[in-house]
Formats: C-alpha cells, structure tokens, sequence
C-alpha cells in the first residue's frame, strides 16, 4: 500500500490560560500500517525539523488499555471506529489526501493544558468519594469463601472494563459523565463485595460528579457508542434505580450517630 | 412527614424539617432526571388518556357529548386533576430550563465538527419541541378550553341542551388553518415523545436488556400521533361531518 | 563504599518471614502519621504500598507521572496472577511455587526473598477478591484457574485477558480511598527527577510538575521507589512510551546498587515490527501458544510465497523439532532464541524478514472457528486492529520482543536498598525473578511487595530511627538545595543543546544498538561493539538534540528528553554487566556460552548477583557481588528437549 498524504486540522492552545484555535498541518508520508498516534508522532517529527513546537497529545500504553490516550477525530471520540482507542486506530481506515479535524475532549470539567491535553482529575475525585470496597488489606477472608456466580462475575468484568478515558464525556451532547460513574457502581454492585456500602457508595459518587460540573444525561446513549470498552447502557440504568432507593429510601451516613452528640 | 420532634440542649421540644434531603435529591443530577420521567410519564398518561377521549368522536355525536359532559360535570375532579396537570407541567419544564442551562454550561466550548451517530435528532431537541409543545398546549386551551380562537362554535347546545363539543370539533377542525396548527403540535409532540415516551424507563432505572421496549419509543410516539390526528383529519376530508359519522 | 548486607534472617526457610516479623519493630499507633513516607509509583507495587501504608496511619504522598494514579502500566498485563492456593487439587504449594520460581530464574535469586513471595501470594488472592477485582469463576461461583507459562499446575487466576487492570484498579481504588481520606496526598503528572540524600539516607526526592514545569522538593522520613522496568532503553518494547529508568538511574547515581541491569525478558509472542514509523511493540498473550503452531519455510526462498502455497513438507516447524517434549509451549528465553535464529537464517516472514508464523489452521480444524473464537476472540480482534490481517484466515505473524527488566535497584530481605531509608519495589528491584521471570508472577510480586510486605519492613525501619521530629530534613535544607539546582542545571542543558536532531531518532538508535547488540543473544564483541557506540551516541545526543518548548511550562519533549538522556547513560551499565556475566543463564544469553545451542550457566564463576556502583561522572563503575547460596533447590540446568 501507498504513503498517505494527509491535511490535518488541530486544535492548538499553549496552556489553560489562553485562547486556542485550529491549525492546520499538512504530513506526509504516513504508512498505512502505522497507528493514529505513530501518524501524530510522524507530523511531530516533521514539525520538530521545521523548528515549530509539537503537538502535545495524552498517551502511555499504546495499546487500548491505560485510557490515556483522547482525541476527538473528525467529530467522534477515539475516531469512531467501534470498540477501538486512538492508540489502536491504524491509518489504513484512511484515505490519501483525507482532511482530519483533531480536537481535544470539550468538557467544562476537563479543562485543556495543552493543545490536545485536558485534565481528567475529576474521574479520580468522583472514584476517590466512593469507588471502593473499604477492606483494608489484612482484613480479608479466603477467597473462595464468598462464592460468586460466574454470570455475576461476567457482568461486573464488563463494566470494570472502563478505561476512564473520558470518551463518553466527550461523545455526551451534555457532557455528562454518567456512563463512566455507573460503569464503576455497576462493576462493584454485581459482586456481593459491593453491597455493604452500595447505597452510600451511589450517593457519594452521583454528588462527587455533579459537584465536578458534567452534565446531566438525556439518555442520547452517545456514551454507549463511542466507549472503546463496549460499556452498556444498563450500568446507567442499575445507578439510576440504586439512586432513587439510596436518595428516597435509605439512611444517610452522615446522619448515622453513636449517641455521643 | 418531614417534621422530627427532638429536644434541644436546654429540653425545649423543637419541630424542626428535615427537608435537606430532599431537596439534596431533587438538585442532583439523578434526581432531576427522575424528576423529568415522573413528571414527563404522568403527562404522557394524561395525553393517551386525553387522546382516547377524542378518538370518540368517531362515535357520533351522541356519544362524545356524552363523554365531554361527564368529564365537566365531575367537578370535584375536573379541577384537582387540571391543577395537577399544570403543577406537572411547570415542574417538568422548570427542571427542564435547569438542566439545559446546566448541560450548556458543561460544553462551553463547542468542537468544531462533531458527529453524533446514535442519538435522535429528536432526542437531541428536547428543550425546543418541548417549549413549542407548551405553547401549543396553551393555544389548545385558549381555542377548546376557553374558547377564545372560534367564540362562535363555543356556546352551541346539542339536541340534549347538552354543551356540544361534537359540533365544536368539526366546525373546528373544518377550517385548514386550525387543523395546520393542530397538525403542527401534535408533529412536535410527536418528536418530544419519540425520545421522551420510553426515555423513562432508562431514567428509572426500570429498562431491562431483556425487554428492550425502550425502543419502542417512537413507534408509542408515531401511535399517540396517529390517534390524535385521525379524528380531526377525518374531519377535515368529511368522514366526519355535522350531521354525523361516515 | 557499597556494603550488601542481605539481611536474611535466620531458621528454616519456612520460618524466616515469621521470624523477620516478630523481630521487627513497631511504629506507636499514635505516632505513625507524624511519618512521612515518599512513594514514587502507582502501579501494582507503588500504589498497595501508598494505600497500604495509609490504611496502617502513616501519612503518604505518592507520584505518578500519568495524569492518573490508574494509568501505570500495570494496567497492561493480560494473562494473570500466580498464587500457591492449590485450589484444584492438582499438587500445589507454596514450596512447590518456591522452587517453580527458583528454577525457572536459573538460580540466579535470593531463595529467602522467593520463598515469603511464594508463602504470600495466597494472602494476595484474598485480599484483591475483598477489594471487588471481578476475577474469572467456575459456574459454582468459585475462583478459575488456568496454567501458565510451562508451570504443570493451574496456579494462574485471571480477569478475562484483562487481570493487571483489575488488579491495578483493585489498588488504585483503595489509594483513592485514602486520597479522598486525606490520607494520601497525590502527585499525578509529577516526574521525580532526583533523590536526595542526606547524611546517608534518603530524605526526599525532587520532583518537576509536569504541567507547571515547577521544581519541587519534598521531604520525608523514608522513599520508596516503586517505578517498574526500564525495557524502553530498547525503544521498542511491550512497555508504555512513559516508562523509564530515570527514577531508580537518579537513586543509583546517589548511592543505591543496581542490581543485574543486563537481565532483562524478552517475549516470544510479539506482533512484529512493520515500519521504522513504528512506536511500540504489541504482546499477544502467551496463551496463543497452547493453540497456535510456530513454523517458518524450510527454505529462505519460500519466505515471501503467501503460507497457503507453501506446501506441509516445506514447512518448518522448529520448536516442535526441536524441542519435542515442550513443543510451542517452551519457555519464553528458549522460544524467542529460537525465532531469532530462523530468521537470523533468512527465513523469517513478512516485512524485513522479521517474523515467524503462528498457526491455527490445524487448531480450527480441529476444534472448529468458533471454539478458537471464544478462547482468543479478543486478541484476534486485536491482530486484526493492528495488523488488517484476518488470523482466522491467515497465520498470525509474530516476533519477540524486549518484555520485562529483572534487574533494578538492589534490595536486601526488608526490600531496602543500599541507601538507608530507600527502598525498591516491583519490577523496579532487582527482583525475585532472577534472570528470567515465569509468566504471571510479576503481578504477584508487586503486590506481594505493596501489600504484604514494605507495611512491616518500613514500620522497622521509621521505628528504629531516632527520633520523628530529628529524623525529618527540610525541603529548604542544603541538601534539597543542591539537588533542584543540579536537576534545574540539567533541563537547562537540554533545552539549550538546540541542535538539529530530534529526541526520538537517539532513542531509536540507541534501541537498535541494544537489540542488536545486547539483545537476545549477545557475545563479547557485540557488546564490545555497544560499549563503543554508545558513548557516541551520547556525545551527539548533547551536542545535537533539540528540545523545543519551554522549561517552565507543559512540554512532553523535555520529559521524554531527560528519559532518554538516562538511558544513553544506563545502555552503557547494562552492557558492561552483560559483559562480564559470562555465562548464559535466563534471559541472558551469551553465544560464546552454550551446550547444543542451549544456554550453559557457570555456578562456579556467577552464582551471584552482580551490584553496580556508581563512582562519579566518567569513572568506572564498580561491581559488587552478593553470593547466592541454594540450600532447599539444588543447583541443576533447566532442560526442556
Ligand atoms: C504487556 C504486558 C503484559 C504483562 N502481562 C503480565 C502478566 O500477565 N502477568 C504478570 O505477572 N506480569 C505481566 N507483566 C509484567 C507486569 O505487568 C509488570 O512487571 C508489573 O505490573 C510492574 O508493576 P510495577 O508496580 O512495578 O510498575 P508499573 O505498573 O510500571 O508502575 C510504575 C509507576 O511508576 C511511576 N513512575 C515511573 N517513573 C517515574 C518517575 N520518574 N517519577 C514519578 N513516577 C514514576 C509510573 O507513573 C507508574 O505509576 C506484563 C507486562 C507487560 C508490559
Ligand atoms: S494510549 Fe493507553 S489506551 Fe491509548
């Protein structure tokens, strides 16, 4: 197969404080064989001789697992390609002479840092509130002790599949960030581990992620489309439901008391 | 039921309302969606209801006078219900205004091209065929309700000196102008239920990947659409006329 | 000068890790978060012991150089985590994963240090089950086995191909736990660049924000270094493009031994490399073995034939022949040697003669599409992905590739390096490996070390020093002083070469000399030939690099700039230990050292770990050794014909 000659439009911004804009790129010479990433590393290299700053892009593990990789491709988060991240895209998908748009993730809880760089630290807080199962380590039984149906077991993998790369954020015509929030509620509610702390664990995290500043869901299902997991719909319907029980029909932790005042 | 008795340092009884969380819910994101799926499911019931109503009139005079006569004469009901309704309908496009400012402010920044492949246009333009359904309700009310769009065919009486809302449907509904708004609403109805008549199920986290009757959603709405526009259609091409059904 | 003092305790082997723990000392509870405790990593090891030592009261900052502590690239293991639960009656215990351990590193580990790794792995197993991690079940709800990388029991437990990211989200969300707790105080997108040192032991690290470009200086009671391996000195390797030597190179530059740098793993089951464009290398679970047939043409010209042409007698199938007992299942060190001579021979396929095919034609016929679909669905998926070749149709191509460090910092039995008060764990240490690692148990160890183990051998240490308030530095002290300075002097170097050539065409060169050169197989010229070229490298890299960009600011080439800067420095300690090893044992293989083309360890001359030394800028660094003694495993060459 034949190099690919290629127009890039990128969205430049030198740090969180000023403006950004596109900018547009030609590179030349990219295999069909190479990845997305390689083609932005390919442009960088080009960009490097020239003197001109490359382009900052999130990346580590290069291959669909570490979630750091973003990029809304010509519109669509991680280019569209289903159950695929921008790491393990590959140019074959596209043509010689193709115009690309590279945008980074729009949201107001992920501010830019840098051209294609946003800061995805709200994900941790909204997990740091509640997505856990408090077992300090020592404290644990044999593991075989509770045993878990393997379809239970089979569903909570499919949520724990997240990678927290923030696509359904960025799919979201509301930038809401409920598939990933259920994603984690649903991994933890499948196991019986889970149920000790299931109400106040929904509580906890629905308030840590409005309190980032998403959006709300209008159940568009964008997030189902664009996550590189293949994360489902239910997780969202499941927090839903734990929701309204957890809000309307269970007692709030804080207001738990000893009777010491 | 949110009142709690408790005695304060110096042994006073003090009532004190526990409201915190409650309002805490209804400010949460989830919250607000359950919101828009109680109250949107309660409107939608109203208007399958409302619309078997008039399907009616396919019945005759006789018998949708009857129907109109037995809806105002409940009074006791009538007003309750008409209160309710527009309690309902306040709070679903109140909570509605909130969410959509919120959304907004969660994309300040628009993408330059942006691709949404599975969401409905429909769905996507909740906040505007919902504002223009409200307005259409209003004209609805204005014109059937009220009276005031064809004061002439309001006051006229049936054989049984009974108010003949039959003779006011197709003098109504005669005139292409009024079918054309009416067409118009229930269009934009339509649209609204299309994303909105199964959307509840998700958002109360009542859907069931077993049961996917979530995607029933706009054929329910194409339904709804269907029978609310057939008796004023029928009207309108003479399947029903004044002195009668046929 | 260095002193290795293991620390092994006494008794039995059995009851060392007993014994080590009633000795230790013990932090008074209301006195532990008066401790301040460094640790650089959030991986499986960095990340158990930041959350670990939270949950016991210590207070803790952790760093990570990802945006997230959930990024490490533990998140990438596929194939599972070992652990001595004999859970299906098939002949495990801990002494029987002891000695699969011992073996299968070639005698080159500290048996004490293996064995409580062995005796810990079950507490492991219990704990991640505790904590939510979804792993595999039988229909009877519970846990699943599957075997692993040649062991002759099932011992390996799983997440689907997914285990390291449900272990590390296991630890990740119990740090976020003590994060949201106030307990832990997170660094994320912070590089440490520099470990100080103060009157012999390790008082804090200095640290460039990543985002800000600030230097910061951070003070604290003991560090702990658990940043894995340093594969990427390859270029090429199945690690994250972040991964890096730098942090445990700064700790060895100030003091701490290093450990066996050259062993290093190399994975048969690789897709190969398809362009000089190309970033990274992309595992395919070993698992694909058990299945697939590993064959190349008999004859050089058949190579660039499509493999449906190519006739059953013309085709080679070079582990079946020659290693008839194991077959495609042979170690990992032995199948990649083996793949590389082929292709070293000419007949390697695909682009550039670098690849070997993996076949599952005979499998499908046998056992039909869609049973091969539901085993390895998902990573035929991802041939696909990266390839745009269908594995269903075609034979899959594959080539090793750099895996695994089993070198790193020293440590002795309380994981503590040659600097009081730093200690080393997961793949950063020199590790229980050995000179080759068995498949799943690195997961094992980092959490080994991460959970179970830095939680007592720390509390021993902070509870002996004298005092909490005397035993802390401040981050205004000289000490840290002249650290940021020498780390601000060195990004200023970088930035001001402003040369012509750009950060990753040295990385790439470098990769290609340490491939060729001190790859999988190695002799003493060709490490000779290393230990030339890579000092020039290094003079160009300085006189002609160019970093473009601010200092002070978010810049990814500056960062990536001061990785590869260490490496060029770190490529030149490998070779020199690859050098004088001469022997071949595990991973390292010399050509000058072996039996029928199999690897000929020397007990008599290397039946020791080698520890580097640095001496100063331009001295030759010293070797120490700290002699392994094998008292429950014998001594004995691994054969697998
Ligand atoms: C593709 C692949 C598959 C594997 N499969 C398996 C398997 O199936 N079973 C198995 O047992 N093992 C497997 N391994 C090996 C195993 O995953 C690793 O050895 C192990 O996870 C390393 O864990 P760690 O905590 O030591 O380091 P890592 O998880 O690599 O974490 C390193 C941490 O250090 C931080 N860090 C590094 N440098 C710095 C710095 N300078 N400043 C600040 N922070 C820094 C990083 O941000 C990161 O948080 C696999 C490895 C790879 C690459
Ligand atoms: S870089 Fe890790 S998922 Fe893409």
């Amino acid at each position: 197969m034949s190099d690919l000659n290629l127009t890039l439009h990128v969205w430049r911004q030198r740090n969180a404080k000023s403006p950004g804009k596109m900018v547009t790129y030609k590179v030349t010479g990219v295999s069909t064989h190479a990845s997305f990433l390689e083609m932005l590393d390919i442009l960088n290299e080009q960009l490097t001789a020239k003197g001109e700053e490359p382009i900052a892009f999130d990346h580590d593990c290069r291959e669909g697992i570490c979630g750091m990789c973003s990029l809304m491709i010509n519109g669509r988060p991680h280019g569209g390609q289903r159950a695929t991240t921008t790491c393990q895209l590959h140019m074959r998908h596209f043509k010689n002479g193709d115009e690309i748009w590279i945008e980074p993730w729009r949201a107001e809880a992920f501010p830019v840092i840098k051209d294609l760089c946003v800061d995805r630290t709200p994900f941790d807080r909204v997990i740091a509130a509640g997505g856990f199962i408090t077992a300090n380590c020592g404290s644990a039984p044999d593991a075989n002790d509770i045993l878990i149906p393997k379809e239970s077991a089979d569903d909570s993998m499919d949520a724990a599949a997240c990678i927290a790369c923030g696509a359904c954020v960025a799919a979201c015509p509301n930038g809401s960030a409920m598939l990933f929030v259920a994603a984690k509620l649903a991994h933890l509610h499948r196991l019986p581990q889970g149920q000790p702390e299931r109400m106040h664990r929904t509580q906890a995290m629905v308030t840590a992620m409005d309190a980032a500043g998403f959006g709300n869901c209008s159940n568009h299902y964008e997030c189902e489309a664009a996550c590189p997991k293949d994360i489902k719909r239910d997780v969202m319907a499941l927090m839903n439901r734990d929701y309204a029980k957890a809000a309307l029909a269970s007692r709030d932790r804080e207001t738990k008391s000893d009777g010491s005042g | 039921m949110f009142a709690r008795d408790h005695a304060t340092a110096r042994g006073i009884r003090v009532t004190e309302f526990h409201m915190t969380w409650l309002v805490r819910y209804a400010r949460s994101s989830i919250g607000a969606k359950h919101i828009m799926a109680v109250t949107g499911l309660l409107l939608f019931l109203f208007a399958v209801v409302h619309m078997i109503g008039h399907l009616q009139m396919f019945g005759g005079r006789d018998m949708y006078n009857t129907y109109a006569h037995f809806l105002q004469s409940l009074w006791e009901v009538k007003w309750p219900v008409r209160a309710g309704l527009l309690v309902l309908l306040i709070v679903h496009i109140i909570v509605a205004l909130g969410l959509v400012a919120k959304n907004r402010a969660a994309r300040p920044e628009r993408y330059a091209k942006f691709k949404p492949v599975v969401s409905s246009a429909a769905g996507r333009t909740m906040a505007f065929t919902g504002l223009a359904v409200f307005a259409f309700i209003a004209f609805h009310i204005i014109h059937f309700t009220v009276g005031w769009v064809q004061p002439e065919a309001f006051h006229t009486l049936d054989a049984e000196k009974r108010w003949d809302a039959y003779s006011m449907f197709v003098i109504g509904f005669q005139n292409p102008a009024i079918y054309g708004v009416y067409f118009a609403g229930m269009v934009l109805l339509a649209l609204h239920l299309g994303h909105g008549a199964a959307s509840w199920l998700q958002s109360l986290g009542l859907r069931h990947p077993k049961y996917p009757v979530d995607r029933l959603g706009p054929l329910i709405a194409f339904g709804l659409f269907v029978g609310y526009m057939a008796p004023p259609t029928a009207v309108l091409v003479g399947l029903i006329r004044m002195n009668g059904v046929g | 000068m260095l002193k290795l003092d293991a620390r092994v305790p006494g008794g039995p082997i059995e009851q060392k890790w007993a014994n080590a723990r009633f000795e230790m000392k013990l932090v008074n509870p209301a006195n532990k978060r008066k401790y301040k405790v460094i640790v650089v990593g959030s991986g499986l090891a960095g990340g158990a012991a930041a959350a670990t030592l939270a949950e016991l009261g210590y207070d803790v900052a952790c760093f990570c150089f990802q945006d997230s502590p959930r990024r490490a690239h533990s998140i990438a293991a596929q194939g599972g985590i070992n652990a001595a639960k004999n859970y299906q009656n098939d002949g495990d215990s801990v002494h029987r994963l002891f000695y699969d351990t011992v073996k299968g590193g070639d005698f080159r580990a500290r048996e004490a240090n293996v064995h409580r790794l062995a005796e810990v792995s079950v507490d492991i197993i219990d704990q991640c089950a505790a904590m939510g991690v979804p792993f595999a079940r039988e229909y009877g709800g519970t846990l699943a086995n599957r075997s692993f990388g040649g062991a002759q029991v099932s011992r390996t437990f799983y997440a689907r191909g997914q285990t390291g990211q449900q272990l590390l989200l296991g630890v990740y969300s119990a740090l976020e736990r003590q994060i949201g707790a106030g307990k832990v105080t997170m660094f994320s997108r912070t590089e440490m660049l520099d470990l100080v040192v103060d009157n012999g032991r390790a008082v804090g690290i200095v640290a460039r924000d990543l985002v800000t470009g600030a230097i910061t200086s951070h003070a604290a009671h003991a560090v702990v270094l658990a940043t894995g391996g340093y594969g990427n000195v390859y270029y090429l390797s199945t690690n994250a493009k972040g991964c890096n030597v730098t942090a445990t190179y700064r700790a060895y530059k100030r003091g701490a031994g290093f450990g066996n740098p050259c062993f290093t793993q190399i994975h048969p089951t690789c897709i190969p490399v398809s362009g000089d464009f190309q970033s990274k290398l992309t595992l395919m679970s070993e698992s694909l073995r058990n299945d697939g047939r590993v064959w190349v043409p008999k004859s050089k010209t058949d190579t660039a034939k499509h493999p449906d042409q190519i006739a059953e007698d013309a085709r080679d199938y070079y582990l079946e022949r020659k290693y008839p007992a194991f077959g495609n299942l042979s170690p990992r060190d032995i199948a990649s040697r083996a793949a590389k001579e082929v292709c070293d021979e000419g007949r390697g396929v695909g682009p550039g003669g670098r690849g070997v095919y993996l076949d599952f034609r005979d499998a499908i016929a046998r056992d039909t599409e869609e049973r091969i679909r539901e085993r390895y669905g998902n990573l035929f998926d991802m041939y696909e992905r990266i390839t745009g070749e269908n594995p269903y149709r075609l034979p899959m191509r594959i080539y090793p590739a750099v895996h695994y460090t089993m070198g790193g910092l020293w440590v002795d039995y309380q994981l503590q390096t040659t600097i009081p008060g730093l200690f080393c764990l997961g793949e950063a240490n020199f590790s229980d490996h050995g000179a080759n690692r068995l498949g799943a148990s690195a997961l094992m160890q980092g959490l080994a070390d991460g959970y179970f183990i830095i939680p007592y051998t720390l509390g021993d240490y902070l509870a002996r020093l004298a005092g909490v308030n005397s035993a802390i530095a401040s981050p205004t002290s000289s000490a840290f002083a002249a650290s940021e300075d020498l780390v601000r002097a060195r990004l200023d170097r970088l930035m001001n070469v402003r040369g012509s050539r750009s950060i990753d065409s040295f990385h790439k060169e470098l990769g290609h000399i340490m491939w060729e050169h001190c790859g999988m197989a190695r002799s003493a010229e060709s490490l000779k030939t290393a230990l030339e070229a890579i000092p020039k490298l290094r003079e160009e890299f300085w006189r002609d690099v160019t970093v473009l960009g601010d200092r002070d600011s978010f810049n990814q080439s500056l960062e990536k700039a001061g990785r590869v800067a260490d490496f060029l420095e770190f490529a030149e300690l490998m070779c020199k230990d690859a050098l004088i090893r001469e022997e071949s044992c595990g991973g390292h293989f010399r050509v000058e050292h072996q039996i029928d083309g199999e690897a000929k360890r020397d007990d008599d001359r290397f039946c020791h770990a080698a520890v580097w030394e640095y001496a100063g800028e331009g001295k030759e660094p010293v070797r120490h050794v700290e002699p392994l003694a094998f008292e429950n495993v014998k001594l004995a060459t691994r054969s697998y014909k």
